[in-house]
């Protein structure tokens, strides 16, 4: 097939031309997110002639994904993202070169990841997530492209480019953990991260190519639901480019995945080495017959007198034997522990015992009391 | 004057503007936050919230007048 076509609608466009194509196919974009916000930033930069896409993504397609995440199938529910998205993409695009990342960005793998790059993505969806990419972009001197959404209002902006101002600029504090709501409990309509994506794919061309006006310097915020937009003027400080190093922690409960965990991911915990601490809320009987490796023993019934034991600075996973009790024991956990992050295994011992079988699994002496 | 509200803080005033009193004595950003953390203690609580006074960012001292226009932009994290 001649591809020698391919561009032509917007290299004959004025003020773009053959020039800006080049500096296109040269470029290099990792996108962290492939979900709502990625999947049209994808679309475009992949038809558009990006040279180097970079995806990074360890999540998996779920059904109520599919109605903001348009690139995926109903029969792709239970894939990586990131593998599925690079499969479609490549039929739209065989000249772009593709790297898969099928794993979350995190402290260990941002900077090295990153350094590969000219141009990031913000596509995440948790703020962990989005002040790491921050800090590794400020270390690198790398500009990037930030989109976010909630319900029916979307921001973007040109973060770190020529010494403007950077997402600590515009949110000096994190917020804490459950002050903001996340997608689960607050929803998001479908279109709006289609919208707010394709201003941050548009934005990407512009830093890449030179063509036109960007947002650095400058928030755009996109209200969906007055049709309104409305733009403020950032100040850039100068220590907010002081960074030299990431942080030891960024606290990164992903935003689809909150409060609940699928065994699946729980046993990439493992063998990652994530740090987490292990609460088996099932009575000590229970947990005597057999428990997970490291698993602490914090019977539900007991849990209320002992919730001062757990500890404050790990992300915590209750599990119990098919996820009732866990849930009700995450509850619990989150509403007398502000600031918390507590994560229910779905499913329990019992699916780990059917999908993971007896990996990981401690099987203590018998002290089944006579 | 008047304040545009955004993610969080629209749904806690259950509006998208308010507007303040004429005769209410407010000259910095500072006291605007104070006002409205009475008005609407939720949005006290809040602890990342980014303003604007007349479409430029704004910090704690920055001095108002009954003629700005205000933003109260809160971080939203979805994607």
């Amino acid at each position: 097939m001649s591809t020698a076509n391919k561009y032509s609608r917007q290299t004959q466009l004025a003020g773009f031309g053959p020039a800006a194509q080049q500096k296109l196919q040269q470029a290099k974009v990792l996108v962290i997110g492939a979900g709502g916000l990625g999947v049209p930033v994808l679309q475009y930069l992949t038809g558009m002639g990006v040279g180097t896409i970079g995806i990074i993504d360890g999540d998996t397609i779920s059904i109520d994904n599919l109605h903001r995440q348009v690139l995926y199938t109903e029969a792709e529910v239970g894939k990586l993202k990131a593998e599925a998205a690079i499969a479609t993409l490549r039929k739209l695009n065989s000249e772009v070169v593709f790297k898969l990342y099928p794993y979350y960005l995190d402290i260990n793998n941002a900077l090295a990841l990153i350094k590969e790059y000219d141009l990031l993505i913000d596509a995440s969806d948790n703020f962990g997530t989005r002040y790491l990419i921050n800090d590794a972009c400020v270390i690198l001197n790398k500009p990037y492209i930030y989109g976010a959404v909630q319900q029916y209002e979307g921001h973007v902006s040109v973060f770190n480019y020529n010494g403007g101002p950077t997402y600590r600029c515009l949110y000096p504090t994190v917020p804490q953990a459950n002050e903001i709501p996340d997608c689960n409990t607050a929803g998001v309509l479908g279109v709006a991260p289609g919208i707010i994506g394709c201003q941050q794919a548009l934005q990407a061309v512009k830093v890449i190519t030179g063509v036109g006006e960007t947002l650095s310097g400058y928030l755009q915020i996109f209200d969906l639901d007055r049709n309104d937009q409305y733009k403020i003027k950032l100040t850039s400080v100068p220590e907010n480019h002081n960074i030299k190093h990431l942080q030891s922690n960024y606290d990164t409960p992903a935003c689809e995945k909150g409060g609940k965990l699928e065994i699946e991911e729980l046993y990439r915990w493992y063998t990652d080495d994530k740090p987490f601490f292990l609460v088996d809320v099932r009575e000590t009987k229970e947990f005597n017959h057999e428990h997970l490796q490291g698993a602490h023993s914090f019977p539900l019934s007991a849990l209320s007198d002992n919730i001062d034991r757990l500890p404050k600075n790990l992300p915590l996973v209750t599990i119990c034997e098919i996820g009732g009790r866990s849930a009700r024991a995450a509850t619990t956990i989150s509403e007398a522990v502000p600031g918390s992050t507590v994560y229910n295994v779905v499913g329990g011992m019992e699916t780990w015992l059917d999908e993971v079988g007896e990996q990981l699994v401690v099987y203590p002496k018998s002290e089944t009391a006579p | 004057m008047e304040i545009l509200l955004f993610g969080i803080t629209r749904d806690i005033a259950g509006k998208p503007r308010i507007t303040v009193p004429a005769d209410t004595p407010l000259a910095t950003v500072g006291d605007l936050k104070t006002w409205l953390g009475d008005q609407y203690p939720a949005i006290k609580a809040l602890s990342s919230v980014a303003i604007a006074v007349d479409s430029e960012y704004a910090e704690d001292s920055q001095t108002i007048s009954s003629h700005s226009e205000i933003a109260l932009i809160p971080p939203v994290s979805g994607g």
